[in-house]
């Protein structure tokens, strides 16, 4: 274990540093609110020669996944961050990166859609790619920023995977805030994110590649499959890689955070930087004697189900906590629970509640009235409920 | 030393271009032999040429899975992209090179290839964006006036009273009305490049100029007149006759901006008239039928005639005066 290196600083800048540490072959960004900050910083790392990184400052988002896309296939170990609209013009490619099973990996400020303009968070535009075949892992503070940054790198490269991934982070949320951030020393991030072994780089012109051919209804279906085996794959390498990082790091990592789970009978399943605050809560109603819990996800996509299962079944009651809604159907992360929930011998109740969108602020009220509708047993599986909204 | 026909034969009688036999191109299609031109050039010049292509016509026929007509690395990313693909992998190339990941003593060519939607229209920002950084590539332009892989539609290129299918000429409406969009002008005027207009009808300027904008210090643009038989509904044999067409009738001028200094490269003692070209294609016919084609063509010759005139003098005053 090393000394402990402490920093106060905020999300943007943990995804930053722990680029900085990585030190990518090719960054390619565009700046958008919030994401900005982290394209700020690693300019400036690159301008003051403190990475050796080539950086492309592309006169667009849709431009920017293109150059990632092409420096990956290159063989290059490329990344990049963005927000919102950015993600949203970028999505065309975003499918086509992890389609071309290109190790990229990217830092997603979570930040809500537009129309009507807003620059807050909320998770609408992760979801908008939730089916990209993007493995997305979502991150609590700053620190986790960081320690995920990091982690995803190896996560994206191994040798099963080959897939990119996008480390979400609340915007302004996290990366606007400043927290302490634990940091590893250079050379120990460096060696555990070792070297890309490049797959089929097009600069090897010694043994040419064809990347994005034309693939029709003899060929697509199979090369789909594939990257439903990829993400299986994703699911049963990550606990290697982040017991690794444990063994540097000191931090344990899992697809979810059972937190306060043990006896639980009413459990809250949320993503983000509101699970900070549903902790707070879950301790505050502990001392008062309920039996509430709450069950964190850090790995949205591939969805761990088999915890879900796991940890949920036999409860009283679940809350799933969306930061986005789904227009015409349930709330993607609600959705994704119930349905794992349907195969579980004794199914608790279940309650969906959409809550901060546009960056509405989550209270500490908020979380305590779902868990005492939850104590009441007083939840309808397919009402979907608003937490903090005026109606 | 410049390179000749001759010598590109002797080079690639027992080598490949790059482009292999077997797609599934129309015979008698421009847009292969304006890509094997330049992959010969880069090839015979000892470069290892490495390729992104727009999505278009000739993108879906040479790399039907799980065949490849590509010999050499090659990139497909998307339809409006692959100006930023390419500046995506010129990046890597530099920065694997500084990081002494690659070996340093290949000289790798990146070269883009889009036709006329990918490039005046869609791709136009990443193609401007890719320029202004300077990234050293060479863009090349497939112009075949229209949308061939969706199916004769209209594209920025497309010339007035030609027939398209999202501009069809009708009873009330000529086609398309607007003349075809300036794509050497609008490259020429970022600071730093190197524009051309080509054709493969004219192979030796075409070769010459693969060769500059391959050596020149930044990034490159080649625009290649490139017909496509069926949009132009001209004889298979034909597309190598109608490109020297253009060239006899101001339609597709010969010239090369470097660093904004305008030179000539075809300067024809005579010229034949617009109509000419015009009639000598079907993708005009109903045009023709039309009582006002007259005008349209009159129209046609007095642009052509004025940027003719334009461009000479923009040779003459631009003589010595390098922008950078
Ligand atoms: C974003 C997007 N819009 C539309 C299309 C459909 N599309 C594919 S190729 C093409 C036209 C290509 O025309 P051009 O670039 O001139 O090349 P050509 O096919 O004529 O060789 C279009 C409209 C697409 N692939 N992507
Ligand atoms: S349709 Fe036109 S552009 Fe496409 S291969 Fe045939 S001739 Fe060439």
């Amino acid at each position: 274990m090393e000394t402990k290196n402490l920093m106060a600083i905020t999300g943007a800048e943990a995804a930053a540093y722990a680029m900085k540490q990585i030190e990518p072959d090719v960054v390619a960004a565009y700046p958008i609110t919030p994401q900005t900050p982290i394209v700020e910083y690693f300019a400036k790392y690159v301008a003051d020669g403190e990475v050796r990184t080539e950086m492309i400052p592309v006169e667009s988002e849709h431009s920017a996944m293109s150059a990632v896309v092409g420096a990956a296939a290159a063989g290059a170990r490329a990344m990049t961050a963005t927000s919102a609209q950015g993600l949203a013009l970028m999505s065309e490619i975003v499918y086509i990166a992890s389609s071309l099973r290109l190790p990229i990996v990217m830092g997603l400020v979570n930040r809500a859609l537009s129309a009507p303009i807003n620059i807050h968070c909320d998770h609408s535009d992760a979801m908008m790619v939730r089916d990209s075949g993007w493995i997305q892992l979502f991150c609590e503070d700053a620190q986790e920023v960081y320690d995920l940054t990091i982690l995803a790198v190896r996560l994206a490269e191994h040798d099963d995977v080959r897939l990119p991934v996008m480390v979400n982070q609340d915007g302004f949320i996290i990366s606007h805030g400043v927290e302490p951030v634990e940091v590893l020393p250079d050379d120990v991030v460096k060696k555990f994110v070792g070297e890309l072994k490049p797959i089929y780089p097009l600069l090897d012109t010694d043994h040419p590649v064809t990347y994005g051919a034309l693939d029709l209804y003899d060929y697509y279906f199979e090369h789909k499959r594939q990257q439903i085996e990829a993400m299986k794959h994703a699911y049963r390498v990550f606990p290697q890689i982040a017991e690794e990082f444990y063994k540097i790091s000191g931090r344990k990592y899992d697809y979810v955070e059972p937190y306060r789970m043990e006896d639980a009978e009413y459990v809250m399943v949320a993503l983000g930087s509101s699970n900070g605050t549903i902790k707070d809560v879950v301790d505050e109603m502990r001392s008062e004697g309920k039996k509430v819990g709450l069950l964190k996800i850090w790995m949205f996509r591939p969805f761990p189900k088999p915890e879900i299962q796991r940890y949920l079944t036999a409860r009283k009651a679940v809350v799933v906590l969306d930061r986005a809604a789904s227009f015409g159907a349930e709330a993607p992360l609600y959705e994704a629970v119930k349905s794992a929930l349907y195969e579980v011998a004794v199914r608790p109740l279940m309650g969906s509640f959409v809550y901060g969108l546009g960056g509405r602020d989550l209270k500490p009220e908020h979380v305590r009235y779902a868990f005492e509708r939850a104590m009441a047993l007083d939840l309808v599986a397919d009402r979907e409920e608003y937490l903090g909204l005026r109606e | 030393m410049p390179l000749t026909m001759k010598k590109l034969a002797e080079v690639f009688t027992d080598r490949e271009t790059g482009l292999t036999q077997g797609h599934r191109m129309c015979p008698g299609c421009a847009a292969p032999m304006t890509v094997k031109i330049v992959l010969m050039v880069a090839k015979a010049l000892g470069y290892e040429p490495v390729i992104g292509f727009a999505t278009g016509c000739m993108e879906v026929s040479s790399t039907i899975f799980p065949f490849t007509s590509w010999s050499v690395p090659y990139i497909h990313n998307a339809f409006e992209n692959v100006a930023a693909t390419i500046s995506g992998v010129e990046t890597a190339y530099r920065a694997l090179k500084k990081a002494g990941k690659i070996p340093s003593d290949k000289k790798y060519a990146f070269i883009a290839f889009g036709g006329d939607g990918g490039t005046y229209d869609i791709g136009l920002q990443a193609l401007s964006g890719a320029l202004e950084r300077g990234h050293k590539m060479l863009y090349v332009l497939y112009d075949n006036e229209g949308y061939m892989n969706t199916g004769n539609q209209r594209s920025g290129s497309t010339p007035p009273g030609a027939d398209t299918t999202t501009a069809p000429v009708g009873k009330a409406v000529a086609g398309k009305l607007q003349l075809k969009k300036n794509i050497v002008e609008i490259v020429a005027a970022h600071e730093n490049v190197y524009a051309a207009t080509v054709t493969p009808g004219e192979p030796m300027d075409f070769i010459n100029k693969v060769e500059k904008a391959l050596q020149f210090d930044g990034p490159a643009f080649i625009a290649s007149l490139s017909p496509c038989v069926r949009f132009w509904r001209i004889d298979e044999n034909k597309s190598v006759d109608i490109t020297k067409l253009a060239v006899q009738t101001k339609y597709w001028p010969l010239y090369e901006v470097e660093r904004g200094v305008y030179r000539v490269t075809r300067k024809p003692t005579s010229f034949k008239p617009v109509a000419e070209f015009v009639k000598a294609q079907g993708r005009f016919r109903l045009l023709l039928q039309r009582p006002d084609a007259e005008q349209i063509i009159n129209e046609l010759q007095n642009y052509v005639d004025r940027r003719w005139e334009r461009l000479l003098a923009f040779e003459e005053a631009t003589k010595d005066k390098p922008v950078r």
